[in-house]
């Protein structure tokens, strides 16, 4: 029987170290910045094992009935502490706080087991041996769960399921304990059903850790996910909230159905509008179909060439039947071509001219993307632009990211391009913004299509007057080599955001 | 509509996996940047396994046969006009000056099987890469040929209404082009200032200031005391002075003693010379930062051109339509006087078949020590200055990775510096690449062998294993980069003997140097060697007189 306490001063201590290692991870993987966040929680659960074996001393009586009392209590807290943690992230105001006070509660556990353990045991060894055998046990427990935990536990498991798994060994162990001294615990049967209980709650919990995964993703939505995956460029995610949808890719909204059709009439029809006979239109990214449904409006278009970088998004707009409800079909029309390509690279092959060339980018937030707004990409769009062909661009909000709005027009201004800057408001998303552009001046047109929601010749003459928070900014051209526009635009959102 | 920005979870895309993936089936990212080491399940354990690649440095068998000065019996005999000895930029420049005259009874022996020199490439299929050089700083006014040849090339696509060159823009070093990784964390620019006092600061401040001064300053002969090339520069007293003294003897005179910018200068020392300060002369230190005088009417004037396959792009432009006037594996042996012509006697290292070339004139654009070797006059009765060309020996790695080295703070640049470290950090080879999505890069790392004197050092280079090296190299990429050893896929080792001449004091105003410089006869020397610092312009600059010269002896040996 002593030994068998020894084999599970091993256990424990396995256990205990993996709950640390957990919340470390944990940590540096959703606060960033791993070093900190290693140190903080390896402090933080040292002095709570130092708090824990210092409240030893209270316990006088019954120390076997509490010493199952504290591995049960540790399997449930630490077992599913992983689990909450990643819940509690997307929502909890002081997600810090609460995430030091669980690794506290379970630290201040753990630091009881040792001391309680070494009390039960204290009559069956002499006390230099009973030393020196609990602690062996307890460093090489230490020692093997920093090895497991790397190499099979992250790699096998992830760490929701391991932490479950290990909450499950330290519930076995209190049952076994209980079994070996079934006739000193006090209650031992209201005990037994206690770890039952635990039991089966952990086990559920790593049964369902997938579910519990997609349910604290689901709650940094706003709505139902109704579909999410991971493309080689992105991850897709399709919420919906009451009768309306949203599109995120990698956690950024792309539209939300109830207001898309303001976004994408203003993109599209001042442009296309003004055109005699269009018939040959590029849309550069906007695979979600939506932007094409509009160009599509207008009959004199004979084809729509739609380049976007993913082809899960074009999958899923041609295929999805809500979504195809959505776009109306169009990435289904014989007149659209899907060409799943980065944009940049096909541009450069491109021998077709076009009338209408719609540019519908992610916001010039990284270096990568911002290349898709420089002199160099729009030198390469300019080259299939027939003479009295339009471009459009989306161009980030002039309201929170002005230089950055007014550096799109600077740079497209710098190849001799005369442009048209317009906004418009997005319930959404704010205060947007758009800038045609042409080798010749523009006007705005002064007759829309009729069944058109939001833009009518009224709405249409508004767009391109700037009230003077959002007016012209002198800016740099933004080129391959500067790349002024994402640093433009990374400290005008900051400063919106903090 | 593309807002991001507010409320955005942690992106997982940058990580480089999905919340998914990391808490279901664990990933390795997370867990190797806190330091653990994580082996996954679907890649390769590291350590266990030998990363693919090798050594392929230049050609040693030749260069020993060079050195030991076997005598060869050439078998065969042709004539040309001039015979060119060397491809690389110089060899390369003093061709396409000949053709561009005209001329075509030239011909370029080089010893390695591409041509290039220094300035080589490798292809490879995620990109192809340097084995040297990277950049050519934007010329400034006085680097006429320099501006030639872009225009040339398409480099330079026109002027503005100031006169200004406009720089095709793929070619430009694209943004973001340089970091340091300094204190655990990426900072951009290579000046440290993570951890800089406000006394660094200032010291900073006084140093970029005077050299600042020093690249308007001019001499009292009316020309700018540090031009590129060298040649143009004053011979103001005031200026060739610093060729007395060390870079280092430099700071110190001036009370400059900052931790960090000792380090940053050194830097700059080791990258463009392959010496430490204390071994380069001022003058020469200076140079670096004084001698760059570019601008543009599209770039700032400190950007620098660029390709995947660095320079390289460049050797493949110039070597363009020149096929029927290069050897390659030709390593010439020996050259010598008869009549009126001059032997030069060249082996194929491969075959053993040794050649003879009779020509008016040589231009001699391999490195200036080897003509010790292979110049019979030269051979037989040693000059003055034989013992006072040093060359420094150097690495360069490239390293094929299924991923993007990324990190904390500044986001991967063009050139990525770690401080403090052997290693000159490394160059993304795809960093000029459009594309939007790449998951494969080529890290060119280098790394100048400057921990002892040079020979010692060379010794060290050719006797590590490539196993030894690319332990080496992974384990210091893995240092600044955690985990990054799994996704090593390739390592290319080259080795660089004599990778460069080293402008230690005295030396580049010295007299050796000059007496060098000097033709032995028919003979024109024109490596970069002959500046005494080893650019892409100073090359240039050379093959192009040397041509210029040789074709003055055709024309006068030509009947009128
Ligand atoms: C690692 C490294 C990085 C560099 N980076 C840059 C950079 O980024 N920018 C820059 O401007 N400069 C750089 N340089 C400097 C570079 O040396 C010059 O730019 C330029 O390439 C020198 O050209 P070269 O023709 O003078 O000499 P080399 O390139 O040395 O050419 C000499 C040629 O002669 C051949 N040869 C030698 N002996 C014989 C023989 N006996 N017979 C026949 N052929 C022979 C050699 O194989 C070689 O091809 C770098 C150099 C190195 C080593």
């Amino acid at each position: 029987m002593a030994y068998a306490l020894l084999l599970s001063v091993f256990v424990i201590s396995t256990c205990g170290l993996i709950y640390e290692l957990t919340a470390g991870a944990l940590a540096s993987y959703l606060l960033g910045d791993s070093v900190t966040q290693f140190s903080i929680i390896i402090g933080v659960y040292l002095s709570a094992m130092g708090l824990g074996s210092y409240l030893s001393r209270y316990i006088v009586r019954n120390v076997i009935t509490v010493f199952i009392q504290v591995e049960l209590l540790i399997g449930l807290v630490g077992g599913s502490a992983a689990a909450v943690l990643f819940m509690l992230f997307e929502v909890a105001v002081h997600f810090r706080s609460i995430l030091y006070s669980l690794i506290g509660i379970t630290g201040t556990l753990v630091g009881l087991e040792i001391p309680l353990i070494m009390r039960v045991l204290k009559n069956r060894f002499e006390f230099r041996d009973l030393v020196s055998k609990v602690f062996t046990f307890d460093y090489i427990g230490a020692l093997f769960a920093s090895l497991l935990f790397p190499l099979v536990l992250v790699p096998y498991l992830g760490l929701i399921r391991a932490s479950f798994l290990f909450g499950i060994i330290n519930a076995l162990v209190a049952l076994w304990a209980l079994h070996l001294f079934r006739r000193e615990v006090l209650y031992a049967r209201l005990h037994a059903a206690a770890g039952g209980l635990v039991l089966v709650f952990l086990t559920a919990g790593m049964v369902y850790s997938g579910w519990i995964l997609h349910f604290a993703e689901t709650l940094g939505y706003k709505g139902n996910i109704i579909y999410a995956k991971t493309s080689p460029y992105q991850r897709i995610v399709l919420t919906r909230d009451g009768d309306s949808l949203q599109l995120f890719l990698n956690g950024n909204l792309q539209f939300n159905s109830r207001d898309e059709y303001r976004y994408h009439e203003a993109l599209i029809h001042p442009g296309l509008q003004s055109l005699r006979e269009p018939k040959d239109v590029l849309v550069l990214g906007g695979g979600d179909g939506l932007a094409v449904r509009e160009v599509l409006k207008y009959a004199s278009v004979s084809s729509v060439t739609l380049v976007d970088l993913d082809a899960e998004v074009t999958k899923l707009f041609r295929s999805h039947e809500t979504l195809v409800g959505l776009n109306g079909g169009a990435l289904k029309s014989p007149k659209v071509h899907i060409i799943n390509a980065d944009a940049f690279i096909w541009l450069k092959g491109e021998t077709g001219k076009y009338d209408f060339i719609v540019i519908d980018f992610p916001d010039p937030s990284t270096y990568s993307v911002g290349k898709l707004y420089t002199t160099t990409f729009y030198r390469l769009v300019q080259r299939v632009l027939k003479d009295d062909g339009v471009i459009v661009i989306q161009s980030t909000s002039p309201y929170v990211a002005r230089r950055s709005f007014w550096c799109v027009v600077a740079t497209l201004q710098s190849l001799g391009l005369k442009t048209t800057p317009y906004h418009t408001y997005l319930p959404s998303f704010g205060e947007w913004g758009y800038v045609i552009a042409k080798k010749t001046p523009f006007k705005m047109p002064e007759t829309f299509k009729p069944d058109l929601r939001f833009v009518t010749p009224a709405v249409a003459q508004t767009m391109t007057e700037f009230p003077a928070d959002m007016g012209p900014v002198e800016t740099e051209v933004n080129r391959l080599h500067n790349q002024v526009l994402v640093r433009y635009f990374e400290e005008e959102w900051s400063r919106y955001t903090h | 509509m593309k807002k991001s920005g507010p409320g955005t979870p942690t992106d997982p895309s940058k990580a480089g996996l999905s919340r998914r993936s990391f808490l279901i089936q664990g990933a390795c990212l997370a867990a190797a940047a806190a330091g653990m080491g994580i082996s996954c399940k679907d890649s390769r354990p590291a350590g266990n396994k030998r990363v693919a690649g090798s050594i392929i440095g230049s050609n040693r068998k030749a260069g020993h046969m060079l050195l030991q000065g076997e005598g060869i019996t050439p078998t065969e005999t042709e004539e040309t006009g001039i015979v060119i000895v060397g491809s690389g930029i110089a060899g390369l420049s003093a061709a396409r000056d000949l053709a561009k005259k005209g001329i075509r009874d030239f011909l370029m022996l080089e010893l390695e099987d591409r041509t290039g020199g220094n300035s080589a490439y490798a292809v490879h299929k995620v990109s192809p890469y340097p084995l040297g050089a990277h950049y050519v700083p934007l010329p400034g006014v006085e680097a006429v040929f320099v501006r030639e040849l872009f225009e040339e090339l398409g480099i330079i696509e026109g002027y503005n209404s100031k006169g200004l060159p406009l720089y095709n823009e793929y070619y430009l070093c694209a943004d973001p082009q340089e970091r340091l990784f300094i204190h655990d964390r990426w900072q951009e620019g290579l000046v440290p200032q993570f951890g800089a006092t406000p006394e660094d600061k200032r010291q900073y401040q006084v140093f970029f200031g005077m050299m600042d001064d020093l690249r308007k300053a001019r001499g009292t002969d009316g020309r700018r005391a540090f031009v590129i090339p060298m040649e143009l520069s004053s011979r103001d007293r005031r200026f060739l002075k610093y060729d007395e003294i060390s870079m280092a003897q430099f700071l110190t005179d001036n009370g400059l003693d900052s931790k960090y910018l000792r380090w940053y200068v050194n830097y700059c020392c080791r990258d463009d010379y392959g010496c430490v300060m204390e071994d380069v002369s001022a003058w020469a230190g200076i140079h670096y930062f004084a001698g760059r005088s570019g601008s543009a009417g599209n770039a700032e004037p400190h950007a620098v051109v660029t390709w995947p396959e660095g320079n390289g792009w460049i050797v493949r432009k110039m070597a363009e339509n020149m096929s029927e006037h290069i050897r390659c594996n030709a390593c010439v042996l020996n050259i010598q006087n008869i009549g009126d012509k001059t032997a030069v006697d060249y082996l194929d290292p491969r075959s053993g078949v040794a050649k003879r070339i009779l020509a008016r004139a040589v231009i001699y654009a391999a490195p200036r020590f080897t003509a010790l070797r292979s110049i019979k006059d030269l051979r037989e009765s040693p000059p003055a200055y034989a013992g006072s060309f040093g060359y420094a020996p150097w690495m360069v790695a490239n390293v094929v990775v299924n991923a993007v080295p990324e990190g904390n703070g500044a986001p991967l640049s063009w050139d990525n510096v770690f401080y403090g470290n052997d290693s000159l950090g490394y160059v993304v080879a795809n960093h000029q690449d459009v594309a939007l999505h790449q998951s494969k890069t080529v890290l060119t790392y280098y790394y100048p062998l400057t921990a002892g004197d040079p020979a010692a050092e060379r010794q060290r280079a050719v006797t590590m294993t490539f196993d030894a090296w690319a332990d080496m190299i992974i384990r210091d990429l893995s240092r600044f980069h955690p985990g990054i050893e799994k996704g090593i896929e390739e390592v290319n080792v080259w080795l660089w003997g004599h990778a460069m001449v080293r402008p230690v004091p005295k030396f580049i105003w010295g007299r050796a140097r000059q007496e060098a410089l000097r033709p032995l006869g028919r003979i024109f020397f024109a490596h970069s060697d002959m500046s005494g610092i080893s650019l892409f312009e100073e090359a240039q600059y050379h093959g192009i007189l040397a041509a210029r010269e040789a074709r003055a002896v055709l024309e006068k040996a030509r009947p009128a």
